[in-house]
């Protein structure tokens, strides 16, 4: 009951803000649409729908770390965690209640991003489902990751790190834009030794029913959710401890 | 039974002392004031009382519970408002209300029921629909004491409740203050003489982490042998002499 409380606060003070619905829904879409009309002009393999879309749909969860992140960083500047640890909240309660409502938002935001892949060509298969629900492992990295800054950092630090630093980082080092052999060398290596790439095209092999693709990158997804969850989770204990 | 007891309760930062060997007493129903400098220790006084930081040496016991080995017990009991505004800011004044109900454990009734009491009591019927962020400073700070409240505390810690707040909002937070009186056990810290002489039962002066002196406004006047209690604060402060105006 009191975890549901708090989780139904998070997401209202997510979903109530216009610019992470713009930034969360609206930014991914128009990449979609963007990105396939030049597609449709000046054919890139890159940019066809099947391999793109589970490219944005990733890209998308960065901004899930940036709500997550800036709640938490909002939340410790405002004193209202303050408030809230002088309550019989658990830090169990604190960690789940900012943690489990930002998973449905960041599946809906991929749901919305295979439906417009539909609108764009996208062939409706049963694995569309299956990259929907792939997309929860790859979310909870990104949802950790936005724990541990709003842990760590405050509300301008989070905006710098997780609105322009993580975005970016997803957004070259995953593949989605350019194909990382054209750049080889420690770029190359650097991208593959981080979770971005692994996702995304764990995400294409899913979408495209390759399952025996989704090694090694599936282990390189849950490897990273589970060390950056433990991280956040006790920076998060860490930070409580200090109030 | 004491309210609150503390018993030689002190806190250490690495090199500096902030709360040093505190005995304090305070009794059922009053509103009891602690006052001090920037640094005398008030806040982290209240932060060991309320459970937020745990006391480096000592002990005190809220109604029995003691807040080192029972914290989970005293929190149930207690209310926060904290210096800072401390609403969610994308809520409106209801859902704030609602919140605190729900972190409680309220059920939805009885969270229905309370949300509705506290809007009531404190005249907030008009601005429930409204979210908190957009309200003036004044009526969070009211929203903020109402929340503090809803959990039914048997004890309310209120910082600098009135700080920044314009004289009219001020002079209507102390009434509120003044209708808790007698039903629940309250402390505040507070920087404006005025408003501790105003309110409280008795007051409590800090400096350095230390309890320089304790009694009714009236009491440390005299000891002090001022007329006005702000000169009794600064002679006390300044003289830095352990006063004892009474229990």
């Amino acid at each position: 009951m009191r975890v549901l409380t708090f989780s139904e606060r998070t997401a209202k003070e997510i979903l109530r803000d216009p610019l992470n619905l713009a930034f969360g829904l609206g930014f991914p879409l128009v990449l979609i649409f963007l990105l396939s009309a030049i597609q449709a002009n000046i054919p890139v393999s890159l940019f066809e729908i099947e391999r793109l879309t589970p490219g944005i749909t990733v890209f998308g969860l960065s901004f899930m770390s940036l709500f997550a992140s800036t709640l938490v960083a909002r939340d410790r500047e405002s004193a209202l965690l303050q408030r809230l640890y002088t309550t019989p909240l658990t830090a169990v309660d604190f960690i789940l209640g900012y943690m489990l409502p930002v998973l449905p938002i960041a599946v809906a935001q991929s749901m919305v991003c295979y439906i417009a892949a539909i609108c764009l060509g996208l062939p409706v298969t049963v694995t569309i489902v299956y990259a929907v629900l792939f997309i929860i492992p790859v979310s909870l990295f990104f949802i950790a990751l936005g724990l541990l800054c709003g842990s760590v950092f405050g509300v301008k630090q989070v905006g710098g790190i997780c609105g322009a630093l993580l975005t970016n980082l997803t957004a070259f080092l995953s593949g989605v834009w350019f194909d990382l052999d054209l750049v080889g060398g420690a770029f190359r290596k650097t991208a593959y030794f981080l979770p971005f790439v692994h996702a995304v095209e764990l995400e294409r092999a899913v979408l495209n029913g390759n399952y025996a693709a989704i090694h090694p990158h599936i282990w390189w997804v849950l490897g990273y959710t589970l060390g950056v969850g433990v991280l956040a989770v006790m920076l998060f204990l860490r930070q409580m401890k200090r109030q | 039974m004491e309210a609150i007891q503390t018993e030689r309760l002190t806190k250490k930062y690495k090199d500096l002392t902030a709360v040093n060997s505190l005995d304090l007493a305070v009794h059922e129903g009053e509103l009891f004031s602690l006052l001090g400098i920037n640094g005398a220790g008030k806040t982290t006084t209240i932060k060991m009382l309320s459970c937020l930081t745990r006391p480096t040496g000592g002990d005190a016991r809220l109604l029995g519970s003691s807040i080192v080995r029972n914290a989970a017990e005293v929190k149930k009991m207690i209310g926060v408002s904290p210096q800072e505004t401390a609403v969610a800011p994308n809520l409106t004044v209801k859902e704030n209300l609602e919140l605190m109900c729900g972190v409680h454990g309220f059920s939805r009734e009885k969270s229905r029921q309370k949300a509705e009491e506290l809007t009531e009591q404190f005249t907030l019927t008009q601005i429930a629909g409204k979210k908190a962020g957009k309200l003036s400073g004044g009526w969070q700070r009211r929203l903020s004491i109402a929340m503090a409240l809803i959990g039914e505390p048997k004890i309310l810690f209120l910082d600098e409740p009135t700080l920044g707040l314009d004289v009219l909002a001020r002079s209507d937070l102390w009434d509120t203050i003044r209708s808790l009186k007698g039903r629940i056990t309250m402390i505040l810290t507070t920087h404006y003489m005025e408003e501790a002489e105003a309110l409280s039962d008795r007051i409590g002066i800090m400096k350095s982490g230390e309890l320089l002196a304790l009694g009714t406004a009236e009491e440390l006047k005299k000891l002090a042998g001022t007329d006005k209690f702000e000169d009794a604060f600064i002679a006390i402060v300044k003289g830095s002499r352990p006063l004892n105006g009474g229990n």
